[in-house]
């Protein structure tokens, strides 16, 4: 359990009259790909806002988070702004919300890339962050840089949309990648590029993902690890081959399911 | 750029005439203001002319009680609105938007304490709160009507600002920089300001129309620029004696007063229009 990046036990998120999430416990090591699977209201995005410490003032934690060796819960603010673009970065569902629309996509990337940056001691004079600018817009495989740089959300495609929030979550160099339905807002084309090209960049630079969907299908080409969860409670864990081909759980065995016959009826099976 | 004006062509256009028609009644009056700096018909207490003249070649706006030439007058006056307006619109922004933005940023005891505090004082008349700041400074001079105006404007400014900043708050972008390690500092300067000075903006031009019909009433009250100073506001009690004798010296003011104000308004709308590049609710 040491050598764990992040590591979650007996997470309880509440309010004063509700129980959101209970009795959470997982870990991700690091480099690993966990997928976190349920459906919506089930909790998945509340555990991965406490894992950042932006939960909600009305709603209480309880239990441990450790990120990098650091307790999350109970950690004052200017501690967590430290480790947030640090240690964890976030890839958000609505990638036209997600990006301020007044302001050009290329000075999006360059915030948190000067200051990464200045955090590390480094140049972060124009040219270098332009340069890293540069860099990130390859990595994400974005088209017309040198257009793209200057353009406001609204006048680029969902898919590139995306791109761009995935290039300011890498331009903080997290340990953690935190993928938060990252494909539902997309067409199904571009959903499937964009898994492909979350997949092979945690990959190539060695960061961990936290991947959060309702999508099996998703779930299963991304994570090597997953765990499902229902009502705010884990049901199943486990390597994600065995959890999504023989599940154990009830619950589990009927997702699976459902997921099957839709997949069948797609392709005009019976 | 080619999305944006295939999508909404007609609003463009109406947006386009009424910033033109902004620009124009605004400019004139700019223009009008920055020339009495340097040159006015007659000098302004020079009495060449007859008692309630109409408006001639010789004097194109005609004459007041005591033979003052009045296009120097609105010249003159031209001037005072747009300082008074410029003036008391900053006070009122730069001390609205910082208690503003602190509002929405407050705990909530804070939160609903400063919201209240706006709350209450938009229900006191601008114009009392004025006429206090200038008893208080114990003499009616141009700076303390701007003074009182700007902080008679300010609760309104602040009340806009706090619920544009919670808007701003809302919105996923901001989660988004927080999750990146962006310090609350950054975020208000980078993300909340420029999201809310497009509305804010439009709202500070309905402001400085505000404050413009403030100072004349001020004026016409006699607590605003003391003479020899021609404010539109004073020219207006000056002519309300002769009203049905001599009608132009209170049509025009009133008419500079009227042009500037919608002016300003059109000109905010047509900007707004213009140069909003997100547009988000079409």
């Amino acid at each position: 359990m040491m050598g764990d990046l992040l590591t979650v036990r007996g997470l309880t998120l509440a309010t004063p009259d509700k129980v959101l999430v209970e009795d959470l416990s997982f870990s991700i090591a690091p480099g690993e790909r966990f997928g976190l699977i349920g459906e919506s209201g089930s909790g998945k995005s509340l555990t991965s806002l406490a894992v950042t410490g932006l939960l909600e003032p009305s709603i209480r934690p309880a239990g441990s988070i450790t990120l990098a060796g650091e307790e999350i819960i109970g950690a004052p603010e200017k501690r967590l702004v430290r480790m947030r673009g640090d240690a964890v970065a976030t890839v958000f569902q609505e990638p036209l919300t997600a990006l301020d629309p007044l302001m050009p996509l290329g000075r999006q990337i360059a915030g948190p890339v000067r200051r990464r940056l200045k955090r590390k001691g480094q140049d972060a004079g124009r040219a270098a962050v332009a340069r890293e600018v540069q860099t990130l817009l390859e990595q994400v495989r974005l088209p017309e840089p040198e257009r793209l740089i200057r353009s406001y959300p609204h006048e680029v495609s969902g898919g590139q949309r995306q791109r761009v929030a995935i290039a300011m979550a890498l331009a903080c160099q997290p340990r953690l990648l935190i993928a938060d339905e990252p494909t539902t807002a997309l067409d199904v084309t571009t959903q499937a590029e964009i898994v492909r090209l979350i997949t092979a960049l945690v990959e190539d630079l060695g960061i961990a993902l936290l991947f959060i969907s309702h999508d099996l299908a998703v779930v299963g080409q991304v994570a090597e690890r997953v765990m499902v969860m229902r009502d705010g409670r884990s049901i199943e864990t486990g390597p994600a081959q065995q959890v999504l081909t023989r599940p154990e759980d009830s619950y589990t065995r009927s997702l699976v399911a459902a997921a099957r016959r839709f997949d069948q009826a797609l392709e005009g099976q019976p | 750029m080619s999305a944006e004006s295939t999508e909404l062509p007609p609003r463009r256009r109406r947006g386009n005439a009424t910033f033109w028609l902004g620009l124009i009644l605004v400019g004139v009056i700019v223009l009008a203001g920055i020339v009495s700096f340097f040159w006015t018909p007659y000098a302004l207490s020079d009495m060449a002319g007859g008692r309630l003249e109409a408006p001639s070649a010789a004097h194109w706006a005609g004459t007041d009680r005591l033979g003052r030439d009045l296009f120097t007058q609105l010249m003159i006056g031209a001037r005072i609105a747009l300082i008074v307006g410029c003036g008391a619109v900053a006070i009122g922004a730069v001390i609205g938007v910082a208690t503003g933005i602190l509002a929405a940023f407050a705990t909530r005891f804070l939160d609903d304490a400063l919201a209240a505090f706006f709350d209450i004082l938009i229900a006191f008349p601008t114009l009392l709160i004025a006429m206090l700041v200038v008893a208080a400074r114990e003499e009616a001079s141009l700076g303390t009507a701007i003074l009182a105006l700007g902080i008679g404007l300010s609760p309104i400014v602040g009340r806009i600002t706090r619920i544009l900043t919670k808007q701003v708050l809302g919105q996923d972008y901001i989660t988004a920089a927080r999750v990146s390690g962006t310090s609350w500092g950054a975020i208000v300067y980078w993300h909340i300001l420029p999201n809310i000075v497009p509305f804010l903006g439009v709202n500070l031009a309905l402001q400085f129309g505000l404050a413009v019909m403030a100072e004349a009433s001020l004026s016409y009250l006699g607590l605003g620029a003391p003479p020899p100073n021609a404010s539109w506001g004073r020219m207006l009690q000056e002519a309300q004696g002769t009203v049905y004798t001599a009608p132009w010296g209170a049509v025009l003011p009133g008419l500079a007063l009227f042009a500037l104000v919608i002016g300003i308004n059109l000109l905010a709308d047509g900007l707004r229009d213009r140069f909003d590049p997100a547009r988000r609710d079409g």
